[in-house]
């Protein structure tokens, strides 16, 4: 139920209604943006964003800096043990 | 895939198994450690992933509650199904909603009845299908913990905007906190740490959990949904009993931030409020733990809409459900698992949805135990 799944914004439909198209697995559908979109992150900057979708709607933009991170936690882990 | 394939690299994998156990030497506990992820989607990748068989002995998982199809008591259920029969209607729902079984049958048998029952992948589907019926009640059956209720709420609101009055929902939203509460305090409790909802939190944030360290002394992580995300919580919690820690840690940062996110926050806060309390299978009745339309929003609940029986259903007396979902019975100790309940005619809930832990036992897991 509470399944998302990365997808990322290819294109703006309408910025009024905040209807944008994104793309999943090279599937394309449109999808709701109005939660990923702030006063510091308005509609036309949401093009190119990785976002988590659920149900239709972009919930939250995947950190690309935080995802490194994690990833990196794993790789030091993996030299740190023998 | 970006984000997916990454966070199933096997090396990786194998780094945090070694990880995990060498944290399990070293706390060395009498009794497995018993971890619960709460979330229905990690019991289904913990499963499709055999994770729990790769654990050490030392740790052990529970399946918590976070299957909102496998919760829902059958008397909502047999409100659905009556909505669903009124002349004129379209009953729009997700997709695993529909076996679940209530005392007379599911929305699948009804549908076979000829009630006009739709399966949608999102609420702005079912508002989609309002406007191309405008003689028809649409109605969507809406279920699901936080992660869902803001497309919900938001949907509502699409539907005020544009003076759609042939819609409404039959609103079964359920909220963490108070279950998480509720499994807390219950006596027979043996969790010694969560593997957090990594969706829910993305929404809620993580300050609400707080009181599970606080209160309970109890350490959660939320996490992600892949393999390693899921290895790499099980061990964050593992090393946090190791030192005596009991803390709310983000195994999940690419996607939750720690305040959640405020526009969908901001949504539910406008359409709904906390019901005194809710019904849910196998674990009864728990206070504030279900949200309604507020007086606001009246116009599109379909509980107001439309006369529902509202009987409350005791669940099949052979039904184990309860128990396991507080972790005191694994899926395959109960009486009727595999015998009179299975995913093809299930009795239990939890033997309904592909996140329910029965169901994911059946499927994957039977074999080994």
């Amino acid at each position: 139920m509470c399944l998302g799944i990365p997808a990322q914004i290819v294109r703006i439909d309408d910025a009024e209604r905040m209807l944008a198209t994104a793309e999943v697995g090279g599937v394309r559908r449109q999808v709701n943006i109005i939660c990923i979109v702030d006063d510091n992150h308005p509609v036309e900057a949401c093009v190119g964003d990785w976002v988590l979708l659920h149900v239709g709607f972009a919930m939250s933009r995947i950190d690309e800096a935080e995802a490194e991170a994690t990833l990196r936690i794993l790789t030091e882990l993996g030299e740190m043990t023998p | 895939m970006k984000y997916i394939d990454e966070f199933r690299d096997r090396d990786k994998a194998a780094v945090l198994l070694r990880a995990i156990e060498g944290v399990a030497d070293e706390i060395r506990p009498e009794k497995p450690l018993q971890i619960m992820e709460v979330c229905g989607g990690h019991t289904h990748a913990i499963f499709r992933y055999g994770i729990e068989a790769m654990l050490p002995d030392a740790v052990e998982l529970v399946h918590g509650p976070g299957c909102p199809v496998c919760v829902l008591p059958l008397g909502r259920v047999d409100d659905c199904i009556a909505i669903a029969t009124q002349p004129g209607t379209i009953l729009a729902t997700f997709g695993d909603a529909m076996r679940v079984p209530g005392s007379r049958g599911s929305l699948m048998q009804a549908k076979a009845h000829g009630a006009d029952i739709r399966m949608v992948y999102s609420p702005t589907d079912a508002l989609e299908i309002a406007r191309k019926n405008p003689e028809r009640e649409v109605v969507f059956f809406g279920l699901g913990f936080e992660t869902t209720m803001p497309s919900t709420a938001l949907t509502v609101l699409e539907a005020e905007r544009d003076r759609i009055t042939n819609f409404s929902v039959f609103c079964n939203h359920i909220t963490i906190v108070p279950t998480l509460k509720a499994i807390l305090d219950s006596p027979d409790l043996r969790i010694d740490g969560f593997v957090g909802p990594g969706h829910v939190s993305m929404v809620i944030g993580m300050a609400p959990y707080d009181f599970i360290a606080r209160q309970y002394r109890r350490p959660l992580v939320v996490s992600g949904f892949e393999p390693l995300d899921l290895l790499q919580s099980v061990l964050m919690v593992l090393r946090q009993i190791a030192d005596g820690r009991a803390e709310i840690e983000n195994q999940y940062a690419r996607v939750v931030a720690s305040g959640g996110n405020a526009a969908a926050q901001r949504a539910i806060d406008a359409v709904y409020e906390p019901r005194e309390h809710f019904e849910w299978r196998g674990l009864g009745s728990i206070d504030e733990s279900g949200v309604r339309f507020r007086d606001a929003y009246a116009s599109f609940d379909a509980e107001r809409r439309f006369a529902v029986p509202g009987v409350r259903v005791t669940d099949p007396a052979a039904c184990q459900c309860g128990a396991v979902l507080k972790g005191t019975l694994k899926p395959h100790q109960c009486k009727v698992f595999g015998t009179s309940c299975t995913p093809e005619m299930p009795m239990g809930a939890l033997m309904v949805s592909s996140e329910g832990a029965c169901a994911a036992y059946y499927r994957y897991a039977t074999k080994a135990t």
